[in-house]
């Protein structure tokens, strides 16, 4: 039993370690001291630090989670729409825009205004004989745009394959090469054969989890409007990445395109997280779901799928708090949240994982994470609106087969556009 | 895949053996890994260019060391440059002749610029100053109320208005003025580096309250954008400081290095947590050893203490100390390390794991682990305490009830039992600071050994004590530079360790003896 070794090392060692340094840590722990009132100011009333689960929940099969504080009804609502409207009025007056364009801008519409015209590897152009300086330009492009060293090594090899067998010759037709390679890559299909073979989902399903593993239909958000089922859009990912802010662009979207969104309001940990979404709700006239600060996500999530089929809404929007998916306890959180939505009338028929394009090569270890803890179904990347190239999405759909189905590229309500390999490839080599 | 660099730099440095010195060309295999190592750590690619350069003039010519492999004295090299770059100066904080001391904080969307400005307010108010945070983020929905929340958990004012940010920004000034603060930190909007109406604002901004400090916050997970937004916002703000967050995740975080080289102003803090006491100095040190993939073993420690229960946790330090470890305690700190993740996770984390550990522990399966707690789970106390109790009947319940055969129960027992002994023949004084080099060299070390291949296993399990000790130490010792890491641990308080660390052979060399009495005398309580 190898692993008994391996248990009692890493037990004994941290134990020993951990008990070594935390004699000697305790003394320079410093008391938080209580916080004083101001007049003048809004006085700090102290909330209660909202705790992250500690012990991990396992509810498996059962009775729903206990209610919390009901979510938040009209006093609240009203307060924020108020200052929603207030903020909604600011902006048109600034921008004078009323309401959602007729037509969605595409990726490439959107990118081109961002980065100028595509011109691609410009060096490449033209040039007849490929040397050393050709590959490390290529090597550059694509690293530079986080694409990581092992798929663009990968890449390169083939192509010098088939540069030496004179399969491509000269610069323009390596280029022309590479962009076709790379738009492949980002058409891998997810082949499904049931729930049995989750492997192309990124990892098997957890074992001891009910969920049936969704399958991705192309790069379409999953809607089945089933009647007295409710279609749940859940959305997971780290902290900082753009959840709550996408969750408002696609409510935008879906109530302009006719459907009823009921928004809710799963991040019950950062401070203000139910503010923000609610002034999203007011914006883009969808119902929303809220519930006390620091209270349990998936009773929320619940509250919002039993309003959704008493009222007759066709879709649920569940936002949830940022998490590391090294953090144990919150990713098995966010399985309880993913469990408790997918319980009828609930359907979870999308798992959006958002990524930033900003993320270097730790995106691909969070798609891995997430897709094995909540079988992801697509994810929306954002903030491509900036100097990131967002290439990591590269292998997140090569080794995981998970494709990339929105762009954010702002913080607007319509800052959201499908995603569109070809024009995506195009601006990542400019 | 965690694949320790000298692991890699073994395999291709081959060549560096048979010279007395590291040549040019010989170096170009190994920079070549060292290349693709700072690359799969999102340090940008120019930077690494440059760095790359810089350590082969380091390492060109060297002499070959004694005790370190040629492998190892590369990645010594990385390290030390690595450890130069990101350290030299610290931020010093002085604080202004005309109160308040201002400082401006800025940087991408999602950052954490918010939470970051009121981990910095706490810190200040904990410092014995008297802080007030300004929010001048008026784009992102109720951010203003975002910072009112942080700021009351901190016990700071805050000041707010909605007008416009360059108008809120100079408005808090005046207010901290009347107020008799002495910190006022803005906290600003998310942008982009390219926007220019919004880099021309944060300027403004700036202008207006012409900051002491102006910090730019950067996500550790950011990529090979790190250089373009840093040098975007150094030429419009010309920053003082970097403060780097969200650590507690796995990302390698080398865009500490980029941000560093490319706006040469000191990386102040590191943000690791979302609670506003997870906020500390920045250590060059550890940020190097994640940065090459080495495993961050402090921050695991910390992590560590955060996770589990430290009064049971200190209950077992405290049993191991005295050698008397039982099983209840084993079956204690697993749930405890259980909490902090899956085992193979963890031992990915820890350094000084040669090849074959590693390999091990990717495929560590959960579910033994879970046979191995099932197992102690199905003993009684009495049994637990006192195994010696666990004749032929006890052992067919157990495994009965755990769901095993008798020969798991055996060998649990069995080994078990060994590591007691092992536990118990470190010695007085053998666990403590500085007496973790013996637990390295020594216990630590044959168990590292021991547990670093199949070989080396049925050796050791064969017969404790019977094993080669040169090999079981070179096998301990190949793992990563910091081969002797956790014998460095023990030294100091384990704030802060060697960088590099030398792997040395286990200590003395000698077989591991048990003391006679075999009871180790407890430390001294502090």
């Amino acid at each position: 039993m190898v692993v008994l070794w391996i248990v009692l090392a890493v037990v004994v060692g941290l134990a020993v370690t951990a008990g070594v340094t935390t004699r000697s840590r305790r003394r320079r722990r410093r008391p938080v001291t209580e916080p004083e009132t101001r007049p003048g100011l809004r006085p700090p009333t102290k909330p209660p630090e909202p705790t992250r689960p500690t012990e991990p929940e396992r509810s498996g099969t059962g009775a729903p989670p206990a209610r919390m504080a009901p979510p938040a009804e009209a006093p609240e609502v009203a307060e924020a729409l108020e200052a929603a409207e207030a903020e909604l009025a600011e902006e048109e007056r600034r921008e004078g825009l009323v309401e959602a364009p007729a037509e969605a801008p595409s990726l490439r519409e959107r990118l081109g205004r961002a980065r100028g015209l595509f011109s691609g590897l410009r060096s490449l152009r033209g040039r007849g004989a490929l040397d050393g300086a050709t590959w490390d330009d290529l090597e550059e492009a694509l690293l530079r745009a986080d694409v990581g060293v092992a798929t663009t090594d990968a890449l390169l090899e083939d192509l010098r394959r088939r540069v030496a067998s004179k399969e491509i010759a000269g610069g323009d037709q390596l280029l022309g090469a590479l962009r076709a390679d790379l738009v492949d890559l980002l058409e891998v299909e997810a082949r499904w054969d049931g729930a049995t073979d989750a492997e192309l989902a990124g990892g098997r399903a957890a074992p001891g989890d009910d969920h049936e593993v969704v399958a991705p239909v192309g790069r379409s958000l999953r809607f089945d409007g089933e009647p007295g089922v409710v279609d749940v859009w859940l959305f997971v990912g780290v902290n900082g990445v753009g959840k709550t802010t996408t969750v408002g662009k696609l409510a935008r979207r879906e109530t302009a395109a006719g459907r009823s969104v009921l928004l809710a309001a799963g991040d019950t940990f950062r401070a203000a997280a139910g503010e923000q979404l609610s002034l999203w709700a007011a914006r883009t006239g969808a119902e929303i779901v809220r519930g006390a600060e620091g209270g349990d996500p998936s009773a929320v999530v619940f509250d919002a799928v039993q309003r959704a089929a008493a009222r007759g809404n066709d879709l649920v929007l569940a936002d949830t708090a940022g998490r590391l998916h090294t953090k144990v306890n919150l990713v098995e959180e966010l399985k309880k949240i993913r469990r408790v939505a997918d319980r009828p009338p609930g359907r979870v028929t999308e798992v959006l994982l958002v990524l930033d394009a900003t993320t270097g090569q730790n995106g691909l270890v969070q798609a891995r994470e997430f897709t094995e803890a909540v079988a992801c179904t697509g994810v929306v990347l954002t903030k491509l609106d900036g100097t990131a190239k967002g290439g990591g999405v590269v292998a997140v759909q090569r080794e995981l087969a998970l494709p990339v189905k929105l762009v954010g590229l702002g913080e607007g309500p319509d800052d959201l556009v499908p995603f569109d390999p070809a024009a995506f490839i195009d601006a990542l080599l400019s | 895949m965690f694949d320790a660099l000298s692991d890699r730099l073994e395999r291709v440095a081959g060549r560096l053996r048979s010279r007395g010195r590291l040549s040019e060309a010989d170096l170009d295999d190994a920079l070549r890994e060292i290349r693709k190592a700072l690359l799969d750590a999102d340090v940008e690619l120019g930077v690494v260019r440059s760095f790359v350069e810089a350590v082969r003039g380091r390492c060109a010519g060297e002499v070959l060391s004694k005790s370190l492999t040629p492998g190892q004295q590369v990645v010594k090299a990385v390290h030390e440059e690595l450890v130069r770059v990101l350290g030299g100066e610290t931020l010093k904080v002085t604080y202004a002749s005309r109160p308040p001391t201002v400082v401006l904080l800025a940087g991408l969307q999602g950052s954490g610029k918010t939470t970051t400005a009121a981990k910095l307010a706490l810190w200040w108010k904990q410092q014995g100053r008297n802080p007030l945070l300004v929010g001048a983020d008026l784009q992102r929905p109720a951010a203003v109320e975002q910072l009112r929340v942080l700021g009351s958990q901190a016990g700071v004012s805050v000041y707010s208005a909605p007008t416009d940010p360059v108008a809120v920004a100079a408005a808090g000034l005046d207010e901290a003025r009347r107020l008799g603060k002495d910190v006022c930190i803005v906290d600003t909007a998310g942008r982009l580096a390219i926007d220019e109406e919004l880099m021309e604002e944060v300027r403004r901004i700036s202008s207006a309250v012409a900051p002491h400090y102006t910090l730019l916050v950067v996500d550790a997970m950011t990529g090979q954008d790190a250089v373009a937004t840093a040098t975007a916002f150094h030429e419009t703000l010309a920053l003082d400081g970097v403060i780097l967050t969200k650590l507690d995740g796995d990302a390698r975080g080398g865009a500490a290095l980029s941000v560093k080289e490319v706006v040469g102003r000191p990386i102040a803090f590191a943000s690791t947590g979302e609670k506003l006491s997870d906020f500390d100095l920045f250590h060059p040190d550890r940020m190097a050893d994640r940065i090459l993939g080495m495993g961050d073993v402090l921050s695991l420690i910390e992590q560590a203490e955060r996770t589990m229960d430290r009064e049971t946790v200190e209950r077992s330090a405290a049993a191991l100390m005295e050698g008397r470890f039982t099983l209840d305690d084993f079956l204690e700190q697993l749930q405890q390390v259980r909490k902090l993740g899956s085992l193979g996770g963890i031992m990915k984390m820890l350094p000084g794991m040669s090849k074959e550990l590693r390999q091990a522990a990717d495929q560590i399966d959960d579910r033994e682990v879970s046979r191995v707690e099932a197992i102690v789970r199905s003993m009684t106390p009495s049994e637990r305490a006192d195994p010696s109790l666990i004749d032929g009947s006890r052992r067919l319940r157990i495994a009965r009830g755990s769901g095993t055969a008798t020969q798991d129960v055996n060998q649990l027992l069995k080994q078990f039992r060994e590591m007691q002994k092992m536990m118990r023949g470190i010695g007085p004084g053998g666990i403590g600071p500085g007496g973790l080099g013996g637990l390295g060299g020594g216990g630590m070390g044959r168990l590292g050994g021991l547990l670093g291949g199949r070989k080396a296993m049925a050796g050791a399990l064969g017969g404790l004590g019977n094993g080669d000790d040169a090999d079981l130490a070179s096998l301990l010792n190949q793992g990563g530079g910091t081969g002797g890491g956790l014998s460095g641990l023990g030294a100091g308080t384990g704030t802060t360790r060697s960088a590099g660390g030398t792997a040395k052979p286990a200590r003395g060399g000698a077989k591991n003896k048990k003391k006679k009495g075999g009871r180790v005398t407890p430390p001294k309580h502090r």
